[in-house]
């Protein structure tokens, strides 16, 4: 019982309260509101996507790992932040068990085959939903407006609109301000910007994530938008506010484990997700762009990480 | 006779090419959309690998050293071509949905490994089965993950093997609407070529990532691939032991205090005598 008394560790030996479950708590509870929205906007059925895609991410993970004869890590709360995110990006109206299948390949495929949290070279839920979109492109991408309530003619999302229509039509469909509360079709996370900002709010205030990759990300989209778009303040706005923009640059772009760590290393990872987005949107074959455009980010990081090694202190270059 | 038996096994399963060399990746994830497609380049592999196994070997004595790639080239390149138009003749659907990959064989690494590695150092005869034993392992391998992503992806059984006029779209096992569609494109491809090769390796099967265990060890004495560390019940294995000794430990300093006592014990009666 010696080796469970005392922990043999080299430094930095940090007292602090922070863990892994801790910060998944956190970033669990800044995922309510926007889960509290889209169940609000979207009905029951919502909810019941969420449910079993969570429970299908935790319980892979507890059947892997007794499987496997591990140490069981269902306690740190990783496995039920992967199913939140990848609920939040499936369409309120899909077929209950492709959602549990993504959940599935998330955690086993991506998360344990390659030795479990902080492991993975990309992020399970994005990694999950691109497996998804790819195999069943018809059923997520339909954005059926059935269940909403305010709404029963139209089903492309704000940004399918923009793509086909021009700005000027978009925004007779999709005013600014629908956009920005949430009321218009998507997938069950990424509609609301309020109840996302709100939980984006709650994060930096915990520091579970630092700013500086969301606001460069989109601020680079925007820029982006705008050089190579119409020129237009509104359409940038517009590109900001609606698809999984806010979604993926604060609760996806941000994972610990698929991002580099040093400083400078974010800010090109996010400069360089910002750009793929923009391309994917303006010049690619699909209207969103988000998720492809960060594992794409995730699986150049450990590049960004080499070359943005910062120098040991006594081993800077020396002035001439 | 026995030698050419030897070869055939060899072929299919002791170095089996896809599985055990890892040689021929690029058809190997491209063609195996579905069974037909892996069997037709499989079959068409395997005339290629037979007819150059023998006749490189027949004329491996007057081919200089010097050029001996460039003749094999040629004469690979000569049969690919007689198969190409062959196919194209007599089975257009798989011609035109094998595609650019006929040609292709002609820089298969099976074929120039073979012709290279065997057929230019034996006999004909053993390495003419030598080509048919490594044509059928490829085959037999390419069979394999086709089915698995044809199933999954496209839902069907053997389509277009079964007689089309029964079985215009083989036997549909998947309905519509439920197929994995990723698994018929390329990253389907890795997936399915992974699982292939990780069942191989759980089942010891002899393979290019699972080399035999020389050492004596338990365990296989491979430190570098080791995961002990994070397996679970080493960790209870080991506390166990130290709780084991721990109490040996202990029994023993109980004994032996008790042996001083009873030493002292007799010492006390002694003075008392």
């Amino acid at each position: 019982m010696m080796a469970g008394k005392f922990n043999v560790s080299s430094s930095p030996h940090v007292r602090d309260n922070s863990s892994t479950a801790v910060i998944m708590k956190d970033v669990c509870i800044a995922m309510i509101p926007t889960l509290a929205f889209g169940c609000f906007q979207f009905g029951i059925s919502a909810l019941i996507v969420v449910i079993c895609t969570v429970l299908a991410c935790v319980l892979s993970e507890y059947l892997y790992e007794k499987l496997m004869n591990k140490p069981i890590t269902i306690g740190d709360f990783s496995a039920v932040v992967t199913g939140l995110i990848l609920a939040l990006n499936m369409p309120p109206q899909i077929p209950v068990w492709m959602p549990v299948l993504g959940g599935i390949f998330a955690i086993i495929v991506v998360k344990q085959l390659y030795g479990g949290l902080g492991q993975n070279f990309m992020n399970p839920a994005l990694a999950a939903r691109c497996f998804l979109l790819i195999s069943f492109a018809g059923a997520m991408t339909n954005f059926s407006s059935a269940a909403l309530k305010f709404d029963s003619t139209s089903t492309p999302t704000p940004l399918g609109f923009l793509r086909a229509n021009g700005i000027k039509i978009a925004l007779d469909q999709y005013n600014l301000l629908n956009i920005f509360l949430g009321r218009i079709p998507g997938t069950i996370g990424e509609v609301s910007t309020v109840a996302l900002l709100i939980g984006a709010l709650y994060l930096v205030v915990r520091k579970v994530i630092s700013l500086r990759i969301p606001l460069i990300y989109i601020a680079t989209v925007a820029v982006f938008v705008f050089i190579f778009g119409d020129h237009n303040s509104t359409t940038v706005l517009y590109h900001v506010l609606s698809g999984g923009l806010i979604f993926g640059a604060f609760f996806m772009a941000t994972d610990y484990v698929s991002t580099p760590v040093t400083k400078t290393g974010q800010v090109y990872f996010a400069v360089f997700i910002g750009i793929l987005t923009g391309l994917f949107r303006l010049f690619g074959g699909n209207a969103e762009g988000v998720s492809y455009a960060i594992i794409i980010g995730n699986i150049v990081a450990p590049l960004l990480e080499k070359a943005t090694l910062p120098k040991a202190f006594g081993r800077e270059a020396k002035k001439a | 006779m026995d030698k050419s038996l030897e070869r055939f096994y060899n072929g299919v399963f002791k170095e089996n090419p896809t599985f055990v060399l890892m040689l021929g990746m690029c058809p190997t994830l491209a063609v195996t959309t579905s069974v037909v497609n892996a069997i037709g380049m499989g079959l068409s592999t395997t005339a290629v690998l037979m007819f150059s196994n023998l006749i490189i070997s027949a004329m491996r004595n007057i081919i200089p050293d010097r050029v001996r790639i460039p003749a094999f080239i040629v004469i690979v390149a000569s049969l690919v071509t007689v198969v190409q138009l062959l196919m194209q003749g007599y089975t257009s659907e798989l011609y035109k949905s094998l595609g650019i990959y006929i040609p292709l064989i002609v820089v298969n690494c099976i074929i120039l490994g073979r012709a290279e590695s065997y057929a230019s150092k034996n006999p004909a005869i053993p390495s003419f089965f030598d080509g048919l034993g490594m044509g059928f392992g490829f085959t037999i391998s390419l069979s394999c993950i086709g089915f698995v992503r044809e199933l999954i992806g496209g839902g069907t059984f053997l389509k277009g093997i079964l007689p089309a006029a029964d079985f215009p779209n083989g036997i549909v096992i998947i309905p519509d609407g439920y197929r994995i569609s990723i698994f018929v494109l390329a990253p389907g491809a890795f997936f399915v070529l992974a699982l292939l090769s990780a069942l191989q390796n759980h089942f010891k099967a002899p393979s290019a990532t699972n080399t035999g265990n020389t050492s004596e060890m338990a365990c296989g004495g491979n430190c570098a691939a080791c995961f002990g560390e994070t397996k679970l019940e080493n960790h209870i294995t080991i506390d166990k032991d130290i709780e084991k000794k721990e109490l040996e430990a202990k029994k023993k300093k109980e004994e032996a205090l008790a042996k001083a006592k009873a030493a002292k014990e007799n010492a006390n009666a002694g003075e008392g005598k």
